[in-house]
């Protein structure tokens, strides 16, 4: 275990920041995705519904199955891979938001139009900086659960730790296999606790301590 | 504060900064809704008073407050504040012009206090020192110590120092208008009674043109220069000073509504600063007991009040405590009986019931100590009440117009929750 480690260090540890890196920006793009959908919907009842049913239904389809299909359109590489993790990324975010903007108490908004602010100042100046700890809430939930999926999404060769994961299991037995299974698997676990510390930290710094509990 | 955008408002300190509203004909009927909420409503309010909308639950005295900011839009009609229509411009603009305090203040819980009362001056584009300063001025205004309230954030208050800091907010920009919708709905009893006093002392510094919602007919008569009251349908039923609503209620609506014993209510019509006060004998923390002492007994009195530094009561003395101490100790007494000089003397009558004295401290602007009011006082008072009567000025205009279907259709997001008794 210790060989394999020491002869594939530098391997692993590009792998881990690629994989890293990949969940990263895929959270960001999933982050702004997300509230973009959640502010287009949060007012009407009908379509918030529909936005919660789709992050609902979405969470049931197997990240395997999604990349399968988008490598018919979009072939082999990142594409897909970025694909699919932003959108299982965005889920549970867009849940989070629109819960976290509907939360807000209506004589806060009404309070904002009151004193002269337009619908788009309230929105960007009051009604997310509120929802905002419910939304990072979502943001971390989809940090923990895409780290897996960006796993899987290795599948379709796209960067990161999965790709030992797939190599070991493929040759179950064989020399190192185990091996590569297991610094996978691991070095999964350990990047998901990195990115939640990292979250956590960044809840403390962009919360502002009249909303914090 | 003069501001040179609103040159037509006028505004200026310590003279009537306020600016008259009429409202045309203003109607609102809201969509799938046959019958109107407001039915063809004209009021005019006169500048730098403050009047006071009052009526059941659902009536339409929200929605007609709103309506003079345009939160709601009328139907139809026009609203012309201080002579300009402002049926058509900007809302947004508009209400950058116009206060609003909400209940429990509305205040947004993810920024200071300090950044709280800057939104309006900072979306008009005034510079960062001159939103510093103006936000310590506020916050002197409303009793608030700016050192020790800048930088907290609003659950760090209590129910009374929101709504403070949400009258500051609404008078950040210096606006001749300010709208109040049930703003002391959400406070106990004896807060509201400071609040509302607080309310009349700052009224007496900036003159503003009030409206205020509210459905507690002893605070419309407390704080209304005008009365309208409002039935169902923004109906207006009689629209006068409290005294004349009083004394001739124009409707059974109108009687029931004022509820009996209205002759004591006569109580509520006069105010503590219309009484005679007796002086007391005053005395600041660090002062020598056995002066004071000896003055007292020279002038026959029984209790010394200690003043702060700004002249506000901390605490009273009587004799005997006196005569145990030997320096004067400049400690707050949270139990003190203080009104306002604009309270009534029904709140006065209270607060001295509450802390079991016959006497109650009077504290002008900014708190500072008055005098004393006593029980014997009141009880002249109430017998002088009886004969006065003043009539010799001229309501406002208020009517409704054309044919008015009267129906309860209103959605009053303050009042959905179940209204406080």
């Amino acid at each position: 275990m210790g060989d394999f480690i020491g002869e594939r260090s530098r391997q692993i540890l590009f792998a881990s920041w690629q994989h890293f890196s990949l969940v990263a920006q895929c959270l960001i793009l999933a982050t702004f995705i997300a509230v973009l959908i959640a502010v287009l919907v949060y007012r009407n009842k009908a379509l918030a519904g529909i936005a919660n049913g789709v992050s609902a239904v979405g969470l049931t389809v197997p990240s395997f199955a999604l990349i399968g299909l988008l490598i018919v359109p979009f072939g082999f590489g990142v594409t897909p891979a970025v694909i699919v993790v932003t959108f299982f990324a965005a889920l549970p975010i867009l849940r989070n938001a629109i819960v976290g903007l509907n939360n807000i108490e209506p004589t806060i908004v009404e309070s904002a139009r009151g004193i002269g602010m337009s619908r788009l100042k309230t929105l960007v100046s009051v009604e997310i900086p509120i929802a905002w700890p419910v939304i990072l809430t979502g943001v971390r939930i989809s940090a923990q659960m895409v780290m897996g999926v960006a796993a899987v999404v290795s599948y379709a060769l796209g960067p990161g730790l999965g790709g030992f994961i797939f190599s070991g299991l493929s040759r179950l037995g064989g020399a190192n296999a185990l091996e590569s299974v297991v610094v996978g698997v691991v070095g999964v676990v350990i990047l998901a606790l990195i990115l939640d510390l990292i979250l956590l930290g960044i809840g403390r710094l962009t919360t502002p301590r009249g909303i914090r509990v | 504060m003069s501001d040179s955008k609103n040159s037509a408002s006028g505004v200026s300190e310590h003279t009537v900064s306020g600016a008259s509203i009429m409202l045309e004909e203003v109607t609102k009927t809201y969509p799938g809704q046959k019958k109107s909420a407001v039915g063809g409503l004209t009021l005019e309010i006169p500048a730098g008073s403050i009047v006071m909308f009052v009526g059941p639950s659902g009536c339409g005295k929200t929605t007609t407050l709103k309506m003079i900011n345009r939160l709601i839009e009328p139907t139809s009609g026009q609203i012309v504040i201080n002579g300009e229509d402002v049926t058509t411009m900007n809302g947004d603009e508009l209400r950058r012009r116009i206060g609003y305090v909400i209940q429990a203040g509305g205040l947004f819980p993810h920024m200071t206090v300090a950044a709280n009362i800057a939104m309006v001056p900072k979306m008009l584009g005034w510079d960062k020192a001159k939103i510093a300063a103006r936000v310590d001025e506020l916050l002197e205004l409303v009793s608030l110590d700016p050192e020790l309230y800048r930088d907290r954030f609003p659950k760090e208050l209590s129910g009374g120092q929101q709504q403070r800091v949400g009258v500051a907010r609404a008078l950040a920009a210096d606006p001749p208008v300010l709208l109040m919708d049930e703003p002391f709905g959400a406070v106990d009893p004896i807060t509201r009674q400071r609040l509302q006093d607080e309310l009349l002392n700052i009224q007496s510094e900036v003159q503003k043109t009030i409206v205020c919602v509210t459905h507690d007919f002893d605070e419309a008569v407390k704080l209304g220069d005008w009365i309208a009251i409002f039935n169902e349908g923004a109906q207006l039923e009689q629209y006068d000073s409290p005294e004349r609503i009083l004394a001739n209620p124009a409707s059974e609506f109108v009687e029931n509504f004022i509820g009996s014993g209205a002759g004591l209510k006569q109580l509520t019509l006069t105010r503590v600063n219309e009484v005679d006060l007796v002086d007391a004998i005053t005395t600041t923390p660090g002062k020598r007991a056995s002066d004071v002492l000896s003055q007292l007994q020279g002038a026959g009195r029984k209790l010394a009040v200690v003043l702060d530094s700004r002249g506000r009561p901390l605490r009273r003395l009587g004799r005997r405590q006196l005569s145990r101490m030997e320096i004067i100790e400049g400690t707050y007494d949270p139990g003190l009986p203080v009104v306002g000089e604009q309270a009534t003397l029904n709140d006065a009558l209270d607060t001295m019931l509450v802390a079991s004295a016959e006497y109650a401290l009077v504290t002008g602007r900014r708190d500072v100590f008055k005098g004393i009011i006593t029980v014997q006082t009141v009880m002249e008072a109430i017998a002088a009440a009886n004969s006065a009567s003043d009539d010799h000025h001229e309501a406002p205009v208020g009517l409704n117009s054309g044919a008015i279907n009267v129906v309860d259709i209103e959605v009053e997001p303050a009042e959905r929750g179940g209204e406080p008794a």
